[in-house]
């Protein structure tokens, strides 16, 4: 346990050099050396979402990644991807139709969408709820979450001048 | 947004409008600050040793080798702590002759189920917790486990709390008289034996605190993932001998609670007890294994339960029998007796008949505490009644709608009370279902339903009404002894630039309270929603109030914040009356100004009011004294509670070869009275729904004989993922109460209350064509497959 690796990883676009011990996820480093708590854990095993991260560009688990093992490898995370505005679009979205209560699933959410909403086309709700297979949400009961992705993908394919407003709730 | 003006269109008019919650954004950048989130200087961390034991004495423990292990700084056990921490016992004075056992955060002797905690160790990280925790060893002398609630009241079963005398924690009943008689001589009787399981709340984050003793100052400050901060308040200061004023509860951003962070566990109590003996700040955050383990399961109730109907259809009694199993001890401070008092008093309420007779056992055994999680007693207590409803249906050749048409409460019958005895005020329940029959275009669906049953497709259609528990007064807990507040408290204040900041007691977990408690200011002080600050959550900076719990922050808190504005808005425009030599009954304050109030026209703005009275008094006429703060509180009279009501239906489709349901589709009517914005009013009945879906299809707590969870992580416990729920249609009736000004009453529960009722009769309804039925939640496919004899 006393003897740590070297890492070196890109964070956020930030070259990043740290001993770690061979047992630290990457979900442990991200949130404790790092102070990257946007990443949140909810299960530690792989099933609950709100961990996930980009790594390389893909969206994994970093509760189920050592940190050691993402060493050469670019993490981007909620917070990176909110600085460089990457998600602004379903960030807004997420808080016009209230897609969100607690919060605490939410980076995993934004990530789960925003890997969706990278691929070409509209999605179907079924489809976006198939996306969402992965992504627990004890709070909203998804549909709000659902309503949040579609329009930030309606509007991303409509030609600009035509985007649509968040879909009219209540009274 | 281009309809004709309304009342919406005036300045500042936000009550009744869908406005986001200003504070989601950060939570959206991934700022927010959770418990899990917060490190203190010098701060450890403690892991506990639990119990393999659903039933054992503690022999012996040997924690040798393990306070030699790298970063352990303190291994407590029962008695070490019992030096620090007075015992609780969670009884309340209006359950006559409940009783349960004293509480310590570790036990002296005995475990009473399995995962307790036994031995608390603390170290500079958790995984250094952990490693020595695995070095703790402790031995046990294993007792015989109660489980069964029949078994539990067997006489010469094992007695858990043999001081107790027996396994009963409450015995309840109410009897209006002749309920053999009228069943007797009923036209029609129907009857059910219900079985819901134990089912848990599953927050994404889990418990979390962090405690942090000054012994310098004799003062604690608990940074703590609670609904109820000012409960805490209080429990730490009693328990722990610190004044209550050096007892700081802080709780920031809360990843979910829906009742299951406002309890007292013995873990939360345990950290509290290791920081005052190592003068340091303790975290502990549980793990989902411990989550599932420790945190207070809900429901696990039997209920045999009949309906007497006359020839015509009408109902004319119920009957029933409700065993509820708790845990080995009762919850504290709000016991586990509520679950099922509610349970028995709810059955039937929404319905005319006044002949009632029931009986509740609240049984103890040796699994973990079940006590309050969102909708407290109300799924199980609907699931019966609707179920009920709809045998009663069938055997009356009655069809669903038609039935309870004949049997609720009209709507204009009020005031009434039930024969459990809850008081209404004032319900909606025909005008909901027929907005629901519309809604969800009734006659279509079931002639869809005709239709494809010929192709052998079977859907149903269930409908379930509903009334709902909200704003409650001392009666709740009050009276039965318990230090939880009914009423609450703002202060609100105008800076000196202008803006406004409410501290006010009602909290924040995400279901938009200070949002709520933002628009309401902003329309009754006249000043823009943007420039007003809400602060909740720190007993430290808030007076002191009940927070959030059954249904009470929009409606009491909300009031609150309503007459705490007035009270300001008189003192803004009495000193505005002196500085421009004007009548106040003259003036408005309107968008931040000080206008006229018949022409509107502005007169000072009231950034200026507040410069002149906090810079400036020196030229404010003699004898003025500027108040620009003001307190309120306000505690609910009239009626006990403000019931609501509403009615939801569900449509799904059941493969009866593999026992798989498909929800197609969900509808809420629902009567919280005024709604303040829909948009958050609409989001707490979706996710309420989505919540009680989870209890009637996938989620329960498994055990094995030996009260052994078996299923305990998030991959074995099923919850409601996106793909499995459906879209959820909501329509409102609104009746407010007339209890208070703001007529708001409670929303958060509703949807939990009667979705898993809806649900059982859907699924029923789908496979009547069988002549099958079920009632047991939650209703998974092999459950279903029994119930069409397929297995
Ligand atoms: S914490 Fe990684 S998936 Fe749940
Ligand atoms: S918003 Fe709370 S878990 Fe999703």
């Amino acid at each position: 346990m006393s003897n740590s690796i070297n890492i070196n990883v890109t964070v956020n676009g930030e070259a990043v050099s740290r001993n770690v011990a061979p047992r630290e996820t990457l979900a442990d480093f991200l949130r404790g050396s790092l102070e990257l708590t946007g990443t949140h854990m909810g299960c530690e095993m792989g099933v609950c979402g709100a961990c996930l991260v980009l790594l390389d560009g893909r969206v994994v688990h970093s509760c189920l990644m050592f940190a050691a093992q993402a060493s050469g490898s670019e993490v981007e995370t909620i917070e990176g991807l909110t600085e460089r505005a990457a998600i602004a679009d379903i960030q807004e979205a997420f808080h016009q139709r209230n897609a969100l209560q607690c919060g605490f699933c939410t980076p995993g959410m934004l990530m789960t969408a925003h890997a969706l909403l990278s691929q070409p086309g509209v999605p179907t709700r079924d489809e976006i709820r198939d996306a969402l297979s992965g992504n627990y949400c004890r709070c909203t009961g998804y549909e709000s979450i659902v309503d949040a992705i579609e329009t930030v993908a309606r509007n991303r394919a409509a030609p600009a001048g035509s985007k649509n407003v968040v879909a009219e709730v209540g009274a | 947004m281009s309809d004709a003006l309304t009342s919406l269109d005036r300045p500042n008019s936000y009550i009744g409008r869908s406005v986001p919650r200003p504070n989601a954004k950060r939570l959206l950048a991934g700022r927010g600050r959770y418990i899990t989130d917060i490190v203190l200087p010098r701060m450890l961390h403690v892991a506990f040793v639990r119990s393999p034991h659903a039933h054992a004495r503690i022999v012996g423990i040997d924690a040798e080798d393990a306070r030699k292990m790298p970063g352990v700084r303190l291994i407590a056990t029962g008695a070490d702590l019992a030096k620090v921490c007075k015992p609780w016992v969670g009884t309340l004075d209006h359950f006559k002759g409940m009783k349960s056992t004293p509480q310590l955060p570790l036990p002296l002797d005995k475990v009473v189920y399995a995962g307790q905690a036994v031995v608390a160790v603390v170290a500079d990280t958790r995984a250094l917790a952990e490693d020595a925790a695995e070095a703790v060893l402790v031995e046990y002398e294993e007792l015989p486990a109660v489980i069964d609630i029949d078994a539990a009241r067997t006489p010469g079963t094992p007695v858990i709390s043999p001081e107790l005398g027996d396994n009963i924690c409450f015995h309840g009943k109410i009897d209006t008289g002749d309920i053999d008689t009228i069943f007797a001589g009923a036209a029609h009787v129907v009857e059910e034996e219900f079985h819901f399981g134990r089912h848990t709340a599953v927050t994404m984050e889990p418990r979390a605190i962090v405690a942090d003793f000054d012994p310098n100052e004799m003062r604690l400050t608990a940074h703590h993932a609670t609904q109820t901060p000012y409960q805490f308040q209080d429990i730490y200061a009693r328990h722990f001998g610190i004044p209550e004023a050096n007892v700081r509860v802080v709780a920031p951003d809360i990843g979910g609670s829906f009742g299951m962070k406002l309890h007292v566990y013995h873990e939360d109590m345990a950290t509290v007890g290791l920081s005052m003996l190592l003068g340091r700040p303790v975290k502990y955050v549980a793990d989902r294994i411990e989550s599932f383990v420790t945190d207070i399961h809900a429901r696990d109730h039997r209920v045999r339960a009949r309906m007497a109907l006359d020839s015509e259809g009408t109902i004319i009694a119920m009957d029933v029998d409700d065993v509820t199993a708790v845990g080995p001890f009762s919850a504290y401070p709000r016991t586990s007796v509520v679950e099922g008092n509610q349970v028995f008093r709810l059955i039937g309420t929404p319905y005319r008949f006044q002949n009632y007779r029931a009986d509740l056992q609240v049984v103890f055994q040796n699994k973990v505490q079940m006590s309050q999680y969102r909708a407290v007693g109300h799924p199980i207590a609907f699931a019966v009644t609707e179920r009920l409803v709809d045998m009663a249906a069938a055997r009356t050749g009655l069809d669903p709608v038609e039935i309870r048409s004949r049997n609720l409460i009209p709507d204009d019958a009020y005031p009434c009370a039930a024969p459990t005895g809850y008081k209404f005020e004032s319900l909606s329940h025909h005008a909901c279902l027929a907005r629901l029959r519309e809604l969800m275009d009734y006659d279509r669906l079931r002639a869809e339903q005709a239709e494809l049953r010929r192709r052998n497709i079977y859907r149903g259609i269930g409908i379930a009404s509903f009334v709902e528990i909200s704003n409650p007064g001392p009666a709740f807990y009050g009276v039965g002894g318990a230090r939880i507040s009914s009423q609450d408290g703002a202060v609100i204040t105008i800076t000196p630039s202008g803006d406004v900041r409410c501290a006010i007691s009602v909290t924040e977990l995400g279901q938009g309270t200070e949002t709520i408690v933002g628009q309401i200011v902003g329309e009754h002080l006249g000043v823009d929603r943007e420039r007003i600050k809400v602060i909740t959550g720190d007993t430290e900076n808030t007076p002191h109030g009940g927070a959030v719990w059954a249904c009470r922050g929009a409606g009491i808190g909300g009031e609150t914040a309503l007459r705490a504005a007035r009270k300001l808005k008189e003192n803004v425009i009495s000193l505005a009356g002196s500085i421009l030599q004007e009548q106040p009954d003259r003036l408005d304050v309107r968008a931040g100004w000080i206008v006229d109030a018949a022409s509107g026209r502005q007169r000072i703005e009231l950034a200026e009011i507040a410069r002149i009275a906090y810079f400036r008094s020196d030229t404010l006429p003699p004898g003025t004294q500027a108040q620009l703060t003001v307190a309120q509180h306000f505690a609910p009279q009239g009626f006990p509670f403000a019931f609501t009501n509403g009615i939801q239906a569900s449509h799904v489709e059941v493969d009866v070869e593999t026992g798989f349901v498909k929800i197609l589709k969900h509808w809420v009517v629902e009567d919280c009275g005024r709604v303040i914005n829909p948009l958050l009013v609409d989001e707490q009945m979706r996710g309420g729904v989505v919540q009680g879906l989870g209890a009637a299809f996938f989620e329960e707590c498994v055990y094995d004989d030996n009260g052994q969870l078996t299923n305990g992580s998030l991959a074995d416990y099923l919850v409601p993922m996106a793909g499995e729920m459906p879209d959820i249609e909501i329509a409102h009736v609104e009746t407010p109460t007339l209890d208070t000004e703001l007529g708001a009453k409670g929303c958060g529960e509703a949807g939990t209350a009667a979705s898993p009722a809806a649900a059982l009769n859907a699924v029923n309804d789908a496979i009547a064509p069988f002549a099958a039925s079920i009632a047991q939640l939650p209703m998974t496919p092999s459950r279903i497959l029994k119930a069409l004899g397929r297995i």
